[in-house]
């Protein structure tokens, strides 16, 4: 499809690369999202990639609506063929079931597995990262079996621990701060997906790989225990 | 310093928000009015991007453990100092062991403090804004409670002179005050799927009074009214979201985005408010009603050009008087 330009408000506008989810147009964003972060157009506030869009908030004292998109236009003509960065793959040690997860027992019942069955399948995955957004750090993850898939909770918990995998129909994800939310929860990583004190706040960024290793609740323990002493 | 004696409803520190990390997923934050952040610092004679404090509804009891410069604009809260009523929208001198404190709200839902030097808390992420559901920035990512010392930067030469004029007359033409309205009109562009929306929820939306409801906070404003309805139910694909966002989820009630709103979110937008009307959304309170007006996308940016001269125009004004003062 062609590109399309429409305003979001008064101080950004939104550049749609495509009108649903798949590899080619997660690239064509990533590239996008590359070409403004190497630009900076001066005009340029931030900006936000999606799955199929990125919007660009800008100084409309600078330039207004049609002069950006007019910019815009004549910038994404200069996009390469060569992603501008080589894909990552990153390990997430997560601890499942037991009071760090919940819900596990549930998404079995739900499948007609046993908990052991769905550690296998959500261990085995092939997951990427599609976007970073809702909240801090948070990746929307692609990649998910759908014979582990399992609805939303009727009434969401108040609160849910930072660093919980959960599962909410055909996704799994990971909560980076603690959040009120509906999904199941199914295990608990020691690592953490939101660094504030890092200059590039989010551990994850879109287009990585994941692998979701299983550990133990003293392997659990031992690695949280770490990230408090080095808190502290 | 500012010793916090009494703690209020929820008063928080807040600049003009994270800028740059919403593409990391990192909330904004920020203050809920930014005119009235922007005006108080420069009062103060201030840069407009240093932290004050907003104060929501119930306001706090402030001590000042030293001399400083204040000035308070937003919402009416009936500031008093040693039990004397004070004037907002207009510099003051404070002396050391002053208190500050707050009465009935009388119109607006949130003051802002601006004291010469700024709110000094350490920045992160270029922000020295509280994101209170993470915990982050701000004091100790928290909301301020009774016996907080909240540190005071350092004065310039110019502010320091401030200290010792006599403001009795001297600001009262400088900055007339913004009017929150009971039942504001609150100007929006139509969003990006208003055409989705079927032709009843496309003349409800600018036709019928909206009600602030009791879920609203810093994040949002649920809105109570004419329920909203697409055309044909779709799902749409998440996207980023701003600062004045009118979203529609499911149920038919809008929402309107607001300083700790996420950074993307999955939900049709009716409709985005212009700029310069954020404050008035803002400083709605809750069970108040508000109405919505179209707006161009043209018009909007004409009125938040001619917004920003006008600021400009203060700031210069207020830096001639300072340099008077030498």
């Amino acid at each position: 499809m062609n590109t399309l330009f429409s305003p979001l408000g008064d101080q950004a506008i939104v550049i749609e690369l495509g009108n649903e989810i798949n590899d080619q147009t997660e690239q064509q964003v990533r590239k996008v999202a590359a070409l403004l972060e190497s630009r900076q157009p001066e005009w340029m506030v931030e900006f936000i990639p999606a799955f199929v869009t990125v919007a660009v908030f800008y100084n409309p004292c600078l330039a207004k609506y049609d002069d950006v998109k007019m910019e815009l236009k004549e910038l994404l003509t200069q996009l390469t063929e060569d992603l501008p960065f080589e894909s990552r793959t990153i390990e997430i040690p997560v601890c499942y079931g037991g009071e760090l997860g919940p819900d596990l027992e549930f998404v079995a019942q739900h499948n007609k597995l046993t908990a052991r069955e769905v550690i296998d399948i959500h261990t085995s995955g092939n997951y990427s990262v599609h976007m970073i957004g809702f909240a801090p750090g948070f990746p929307f993850i692609g990649g998910m079996s759908e014979k582990i898939a399992a609805p939303r909770r009727d009434s969401p918990r108040l609160r849910i621990p930072e660093r919980t995998v959960g599962i909410a129909g055909m996704q799994t994800g990971v909560y980076p701060i603690e959040t009120p939310g509906g999904w199941q929860l199914i295990g608990r990583t020691p690592i953490r997906l939101f660094l504030p004190e890092n200059d590039i706040p989010s551990l994850l960024r879109a287009g990585d790989k994941i692998i979701f290793k299983e550990i133990s609740k003293e392997e659990y323990h031992a690695w949280e225990d770490d990230l408090n002493a080095e808190n502290s | 310093m500012l010793k916090i004696l009494k703690s209020g409803l929820q008063t928080s520190v807040q600049d003009l928000g994270r800028v740059g990390f919403q593409k990391y997923g990192v909330i904004a934050s920020g203050v809920m009015d930014p005119f009235a952040h922007r005006i108080a610092n420069l009062l103060t004679g201030n840069d407009e991007r240093l932290a004050t404090l907003e104060i929501t509804l119930v306001g706090p009891t402030i001590q000042f453990t030293e001399d400083a410069v204040i000035a308070l604009c937003g919402g009416d809260l009936s500031p008093q100092l040693d039990d004397n009523d004070i004037k907002m929208w207009r510099m003051l001198p404070i002396k050391k062991g002053s208190t500050l404190t707050f009465g009935e709200p009388r119109i607006g839902a949130r003051c802002y403090l601006a004291v010469a030097g700024g709110i000094d808390v350490t920045e992160l992420m270029g922000s020295r804004s509280t994101y209170l559901r993470a915990g982050i920035g701000g004091f100790q990512g928290r909301a301020l409670a009774k016996g907080d010392e909240v540190p005071i930067g350092e004065m310039d030469l110019l502010q320091t002179k401030a200290l010792h004029q006599n403001t009795e007359n001297e600001f009262d033409w400088l900055i007339p005050p913004v009017r929150y309205y009971e039942e504001p009109i609150i100007r929006m562009i139509k969003g990006k799927q208003f055409d989705l929306f079927d032709e009843d929820s496309k003349r409800q939306i600018f036709s019928e009074a909206y009600t602030v409801s009791a879920s609203s906070d810093r994040m949002g404003y649920r809105l109570e009214g004419a329920r909203l309805s697409l055309e044909n139910s779709t799902e749409l694909i998440s996207e980023a979201v701003a600062f004045g966002s009118v979203q529609v989820p499911a149920d038919g009630n809008p929402i309107v985005l607001l300083a700790d709103r996420q950074t993307t979110g999955g939900y049709p937008k009716i409709g985005q408010i212009a700029f310069v009307d954020l404050p008035l959304i803002a400083q709605a309170k809750q069970g108040q009603p508000i109405r919505f007006k179209e707006i161009s996308l043209l018009e909007a940016q004409r009125r938040l050009i001619e917004q920003e001269q006008y600021i400009r125009q203060v700031k210069a004004a207020i830096q001639l008087k300072q340099e008077e003062w030498t």
